[in-house]
């Protein structure tokens, strides 16, 4: 780490001869000022990210809501909005499509989409390379409303394009397919970054050890296989982690969606926002917030754990 | 050239293809549809009309919006940057009591505490505060958020310069603030700009947080108005839709060109929230 010392010559030549005051550090700040730099920063996220954390473990035991008598005086509940939860089919249904959501999209989707265009243009320079590159990164650097209307249009039930492709009008897909639709969206959204992360991992994989994989006549799986996967695992296990916790905590399923027809792709962020904002129900909503930051919190540790073990 | 060879040739061009395919069908809305008088959903060869920017420019909240997208992206950045660089700098050269336990707390906490997870209690805490419809805060709750993993992407950058500099400035009587900014600041500022185009670009995108905290219509950015064009008042205006959709695109697209041209395209684990 750069723990900043400053050589002893250079403190026997400080010209204004203060040595006490000035403490071992390259600029030398001291601890007070280096305490008073970090303070606003702390300052801002202590208000705005840890109390708002820790207030929603608060709520959940409250049954808080945005209007009526409730709002006025909130009282202690205990765990009943987790059992609530726990008995409600509706908050199950957006487990299961939350889950659907992150193994198609990203697990699936990402993953294999991303790892697939960084293999198969692994040798390539030039103007192709560019370009796919660009578009994929393109989809992904978009605002997420511009895209997601982008879809709705693409995806129209009579002049979508989509439809016209395929040569089947009237096909409502985000009414019939809605958590396809989103499944794909998500894939198209989120690609880039597996992309530049396989891309960066097999530039690092050693190209002997291919050419003596090779030279012993293994097929491009056999390659694949033995050579590349074991010099990767960490940036897949990386890339995994850091995008299921993204498409977990996506709201953009909203903005194609809704939640609906009926529910049908409500996923957790989406009805997490329905009961507590739509419905006013903020003391359920906080409960169920609650689940997903435990579920944020397992899925970090285990990131921060594997960068721990890198190093 | 055997047979295998060749069918592996028509593999590779048929998947980039496809991929090609897939990629760009759905943007090609949007750089026709702009273009085209009284457009559908249906992508058509454009005849090169005007009109549409026209009515955007006419529209009531259109251009507004960019402006509040705007002042909401460049002042988060400004907070962002100020208050990263300070403290990464503080950080990076100081070992201060509980350094490394407060990095990984910081880094924990912008993993975890997302909009989604967050929205019940911010938005509360805006009631509270009287900040609903406050521009500023807004500013102060996403500058909250971004702030863990700027410092931690900062703090990494400031231990890879080199602190002779600050030394030898030091040697010459420079007071610590004089060495921050006149030795430091130029030193990182590739560093500090990337903090600042991440911040722009995240606020710049960024739909959940001012849809929960600004209702007032005259103070919405770009990314509320849109959704507000394709659900509220019946029939979707395809013309306002598709062009001003555009015109908030266009710097995003800029912005990456840039980054990219003068920097080379870095990222960083925890780029996007």
């Amino acid at each position: 780490m750069a723990q900043a010392i400053s050589p002893p010559e250079v403190i026997d030549g400080d010209p204004s001869g203060r040595r006490g005051g000035y403490s071992s550090d390259a600029a030398g700040l001291g601890r007070l000022r280096a305490g008073a730099f970090v303070a606003p920063a702390l300052l801002l996220i202590a208000a705005f990210l840890v109390f708002p954390a820790l207030w929603v473990l608060y709520l959940g035991l409250t049954n808080y809501r945005l209007t009526g008598a409730a709002a006025a005086e909130p009282q202690f509940v205990g765990l009943d909005n987790f059992l609530d939860a726990v008995a409600n089919p509706t908050f199950w249904n957006s487990t299961w499509l939350t889950l659907q959501f992150v193994l198609g999209s990203a697990v699936i989707g990402q993953v294999v989409l991303g790892f697939t265009i960084a293999w198969v243009l692994r040798d390539r320079r030039g103007p192709l390379k560019r370009l796919v590159e660009g578009l994929v990164i393109l989809a992904w650097i978009l605002p997420s409303a511009v895209v997601s209307f982008l879809w709705v249009a693409l995806l129209d039930r009579d002049g979508g394009t989509l439809n016209a492709l395929l040569g089947i009008p009237g096909f409502a897909w985000l009414l019939d397919h809605p958590m396809l639709s989103i499944i794909i969206f998500n894939t198209w959204r989120g690609t880039a970054f597996s992309m530049m992360l396989y891309g960066a991992a097999l530039g690092n994989v050693p190209p002997s050890h291919l050419e003596s994989a090779r030279l012993a006549g293994a097929s491009g799986w056999q390659q694949l296989r033995d050579v590349v996967f074991p010099h990767i695992r960490g940036h897949i296990l990386t890339n995994l982690l850091l995008i299921s916790l993204w498409t977990f905590n996506d709201f953009s399923p909203f903005l194609l969606t809704a939640g609906g027809p009926d529910g049908r792709s409500e996923v957790l962020a989406v009805h997490v926002y329905k009961v507590a904002l739509q419905s006013g129900e903020l003391g359920y909503g906080a409960a169920v917030s609650t689940i997903i930051l435990l579920i944020n919190l397992v899925v970090a540790v285990f990131y921060l754990r594997l960068l721990r073990s890198k190093k | 050239m055997t047979p295998r060879f060749v069918l592996g040739r028509i593999g590779f061009y048929t998947l980039i293809a496809v991929l090609l395919a897939f990629f760009t069908i759905p943007l090609l809305w949007l750089v026709t549809a702009p273009f085209t008088s009284d457009p559908t959903y249906e992508v058509r060869m454009p005849d090169f009309t005007w009109e549409n920017f026209q009515a955007v420019l006419e529209h009531p909240y259109a251009l507004p919006s960019l402006w509040n997208s705007l002042v909401l992206s460049v002042g988060t950045a400004l907070l962002v940057v100020v208050m990263a660089a300070l403290a990464a700098y503080a950080l990076s050269r100081v070992r201060l009591p509980g350094r490394d336990a407060l990095l990984y707390a910081l880094l924990l906490l912008s993993s975890i505490i997302t909009g989604t997870a967050a929205m019940v209690p911010l938005f509360q805490l805006a009631v509270e505060l009287n900040l609903i419809d406050s521009q500023l805060g807004l500013i102060l709750i996403l500058t909250g958020g971004l702030l863990p993993a700027a410092i931690f992407m900062l703090k990494d950058f400031m231990d890879s310069t080199p602190k002779s500099y600050e030394e030898s400035a030091r040697v010459f009587g420079a007071s610590p603030l004089q060495i921050v900014r006149h030795v430091v600041v130029p030193l990182v500022r590739p560093g500090l700009a990337t903090i600042a185009v991440w911040s722009i670009a995240n606020v710049w995108g960024n739909f959940l947080m001012p849809y929960l905290l600004l209702s007032d219509v005259e103070k919405q950015p770009a990314a509320v108005i849109t959704y507000t064009l394709y659900t509220e008042g019946g029939q979707a205006n395809l013309r306002m839709l598709s062009t001003f959709g555009l015109l908030y695109s266009v710097p995003v697209v800029l912005m990456y060109l840039f980054v990219s041209k003068k920097y080379g395209f870095r990222f960083h684990g925890g780029i996007k929230r």
